[in-house]
């Protein structure tokens, strides 16, 4: 309506805004130069992103060796090595990237660890999405999971067997964080619902322990225990190799931080929903299943996907135990005496990596606290 | 689980009579007693399995058990010591303590840090200067990305890749950056000092004093005397008076180069060095985040309220917002810092020699694996205890105080 009315006045009668409040102008100096104070400090400002930008620039793109020729035993870094100190050495990420992201994989069936990680992108990719959050999903990620532990390990279906410790890179890292999480998670509930519960007091002080136990010591300790201890605990002659180990450690340690986050949710929750499930004469697992849990998680969706996150970073300490994790192998990468002077690179590109999965998470949990904040309000 | 379906301000509502206890599934109580000897039972059940296991592959490996290893020397190389310590003379329990103080030594270094950059940068975020919010922005997002351990890998690699002794940089008389550390002037301890300190002191219960004096005088008046030329001359002219009376006693003890080292001075390793660079960067930007959620969960008609009073930007900070802001800050601010000191442990992967690195060598070197990681899980949850308490204390302290 107000549309139609507008259009129909003059150009010549509607008024512009004065020039001093709008255009790039008004705009720097309302928040470049708002004051004396603001003015100085946007002035070094630039001069600082000004210098760092260019030498980024001069040192990363400029200056960079992008390709080494292939010598005798190797490639031939000659070049890299001279341009340490002004350039960087980007030839580095072709020539090792397969053995950053696959470890010792066997050179002639990496194929297989880059199917598991594109499938496990895939599977983020649709559990993302909230129109698949069905019963449906988990039938799909168990299917996943059994395709990647084929994958994985082979043995079957013509692809040869590939042992444990052959693992590295991206695939151990993903696979350390999701079914860390997938295990930590119902563990997680439990032990929340545990700790909350008032008529058990003895569960309830089991889980109390157990939550401020592992949430006071470092996951170094656990690790540790994990690699040391573990073996002490089994009887004589089994033996679980050391990737389940570490994978048991951050289960454990996952689930103590996550109990936090859902009891948070649970005691958000308005006391009348559980009261009103009882006296609809429900019994405890159908009132928690159907009426506490989906309301009590929905309301701490953000801080689960932020905690996600920290463990998705955490997975990197497995290296202290000796797991060939992503950080391993890009460490390992540069240990190689061809291109031991580039670490910085590696750096780099192992930080754009693991930015790349925490930065989509978390933006990904700012967009569904906005799409499920929506409900509340009025 | 089926147990407890009841809620007790339920029971409490019922008219009818407590019934009696049963032993029949139709009892709760009777259906929580069985889940619980259940759940408990398996769990002893579990524990003592695990226990035997442990007790008969101890003896198959003819471990000892006990913590008398403590008094045994240690021939562990400790880079930096806050005690002496010669190794393969001293004993691992000494070593152990080491490492306790070297843990506190960057903890409490980093705490501090970590809360001043990231409450600079959280109010940063907020600044309506469009570069400062953009770049504190930039600064939160990336770092909080990354992984601890691989920034702690980059500062630590990039300490090591500064020149040596013999080419330090050099950015001010007696200070010296090189792959050794940083290296830092300290000053001698001379007896005159003792009466600047007391000058000092006497300065500080005066400023103390004068404040006190000009809020009453507010109270009374309604003008406030002004406060900080009398702390500049109580905390500063005072102790400079008697320095200059006693005839300007100093004695610097400076680093200098001697051979292919320094000599003199004070070090900052570079292990310590790369591990507070990396941990107050990274713990900063959680900080920011909440300090910035802190001032932002302060309502808007509060900075109205203040400007209408007519306050400036710094009273308003100081007076209105902080204190309502802190009142949400303090609970998660905790948890940072728990967070740091438990990221300290993470020296053991760059070669600091904290509780974590040093309970390590040693249980590698003793094989005395289950007292070697209790060691580590008491000190680590003696701290996080110690600091709950402070800052629940704390918590309590500026909680708002309602009728």
């Amino acid at each position: 309506m107000s549309a139609t009315t507008t259009t129909h006045i003059p150009a010549a009668t509607r008024e512009r805004p004065p020039s001093g409040l709008v255009g790039p102008v008004a705009w720097m100096r309302a928040n470049l130069f708002g004051s004396w104070i603001s003015s100085a400090v946007s002035l070094v400002l630039l001069y600082v992103i000004l210098r760092a930008g260019w030498s980024l620039l001069d040192w990363g793109v400029i200056h960079a060796v992008w390709t080494v020729p292939q010598g005798a035993n190797g490639a031939d870094t000659t070049a890299c090595r001279d341009a340490i100190g002004t350039g960087a050495c980007w030839a580095l990420v072709p020539e090792k990237y397969r053995f950053i992201l696959f470890g010792f994989y066997p050179f002639a069936q990496q194929w297989r660890p880059a199917i598991v990680i594109v499938l496990f992108l895939a599977m983020f990719a649709i559990s993302a999405n909230r129109r698949f959050w069905r019963i449906e999903l988990l039938y799909a990620w168990l299917v996943a999971l059994v395709a990647i532990g084929v994958l994985m390990w082979g043995g079957i279906l013509g692809m040869p067997y590939v042992a444990q410790d052959q693992w590295g890179g991206l695939p151990i890292t993903l696979i350390l964080a999701t079914f860390g999480l997938a295990f930590a998670f119902p563990l997680a509930i439990l032990v929340a619902l545990g700790r909350r519960s008032t008529g058990m007091p003895a569960v309830k002080l089991i889980c109390v322990v157990y939550v401020e136990l592992i949430r006071g010591v470092p996951l170094i300790s656990l690790l540790f225990m994990a690699s040391v201890l573990f073996p002490l605990f089994l009887p004589e002659g089994i033996d679980i190799d050391k990737l389940l180990r570490a994978q048991v450690a951050i289960i454990l340690f996952a689930a103590a931080y996550l109990a936090e986050v859902v009891r948070a949710g649970l005691q958000a929750l308005p006391k009348g929903q559980g009261e009103a499930a009882d006296a609809l004469g429900l019994s405890y697992g159908k009132k928690t299943l159907l009426i506490v849990l989906p309301q009590a998680l929905k309301l701490v969706i953000p801080p689960l996907v932020n905690t996600f996150i920290g463990f998705f970073k955490d997975t990197s300490l497995v290296l202290i135990i000796g797991i060939f994790d992503l950080l391993k192998s890009g460490l390992t990468a540069v240990a190689d005496p061809n291109w031991q002077s580039f670490g910085t690179e590696v750096y780099i590109l192992l930080a754009v990596i693991y930015f790349a999965f925490c930065f989509a998470m978390s933006k990904y949990s700012r967009g569904l606290e906005r799409s499920l904040d929506r409900g509340h309000r009025r | 689980m089926s147990g407890a379906t009841l809620d007790p301000r339920l029971a409490n509502a019922r008219v009818a009579p407590r019934k009696k206890f049963q032993f029949s599934w139709a009892d709760p109580r009777f259906r929580s007693l069985v889940w619980q000897v259940v759940i408990v039972g398996g769990i002893a059940l579990l524990v003592w399995y695990l226990a035997h296991n442990t007790a008969r592959n101890l003896a198959a490996r003819h471990i000892a058990t006990g913590f008398d290893f403590l008094g045994k020397s240690a021939a562990i190389p400790i880079g930096e010591s806050l005690l002496p310590f010669t190794s393969s003379v001293s004993t691992y329990g000494l070593a152990l303590v080491i490492g306790i103080l070297n843990t506190l030594k960057l903890a409490v270094v980093g705490v501090v840090l970590a809360t001043i950059l990231g409450t600079l940068v959280g109010i940063g975020r907020l600044s309506p200067n469009w570069l400062v919010s953009r770049l504190t922005g930039i600064y939160v997002e990336t770092l909080r990305n990354i992984p601890v351990l691989l920034q702690l890998f980059f500062w630590a690699a990039l300490l090591q890749t500064l020149p040596g002794p013999r080419q330090a940089f050099h950015p001010i008389a007696g200070v010296f950056l090189s792959n050794r550390g940083i290296k830092l002037p300290t000053i001698d301890w001379l007896p005159g000092h003792l009466w600047v300190l007391v000058a000092f002191l006497i300065g500080l219960a005066g400023t103390i004093a004068w404040s006190r004096a000009a809020r009453r005088r507010q109270d009374m008046t309604g003008v406030k005397p002004l406060v900080w030329p009398a702390g500049v001359l109580l905390l500063i002219g005072l102790p400079a008076v008697v320095w200059l009376a006693l005839g300007l006693p100093l004695a610097l003890d400076v680093p200098a180069l001697r051979g292919f080292n320094f000599a003199g001075g004070m070090t900052v390793t570079p292990e310590y060095g790369a591990m507070l660079l990396g941990l107050v960067l990274y713990t900063a930007t959680y900080i920011a985040e909440i300090v910035r959620t802190g001032i932002l969960a302060v309502p808007q008609g509060q900075w109205e309220a203040a400007g209408a009073l007519g306050l400036g930007r710094g009273q308003l900070l100081r007076r209105i917002v902080l204190p309502q802001a802190l009142r949400v800050i303090v609970p998660p601010m905790t948890s940072q810092y728990l967070n740091l000191i438990k990221n300290s442990s993470l020296g053991v992967a760059i070669g600091y020699a904290e509780t974590v690195s040093i309970a390590n060598t040693t249980l590698n070197q003793t094989g005395q694996a289950i007292e070697g990681i209790a060691i580590i899980m008491v000190v680590y949850l003696a701290f996080s205890l110690s600091i709950s308490l402070f800052m629940n204390w704390y918590n309590a302290r500026i909680a708002l105080v309602e009728r």
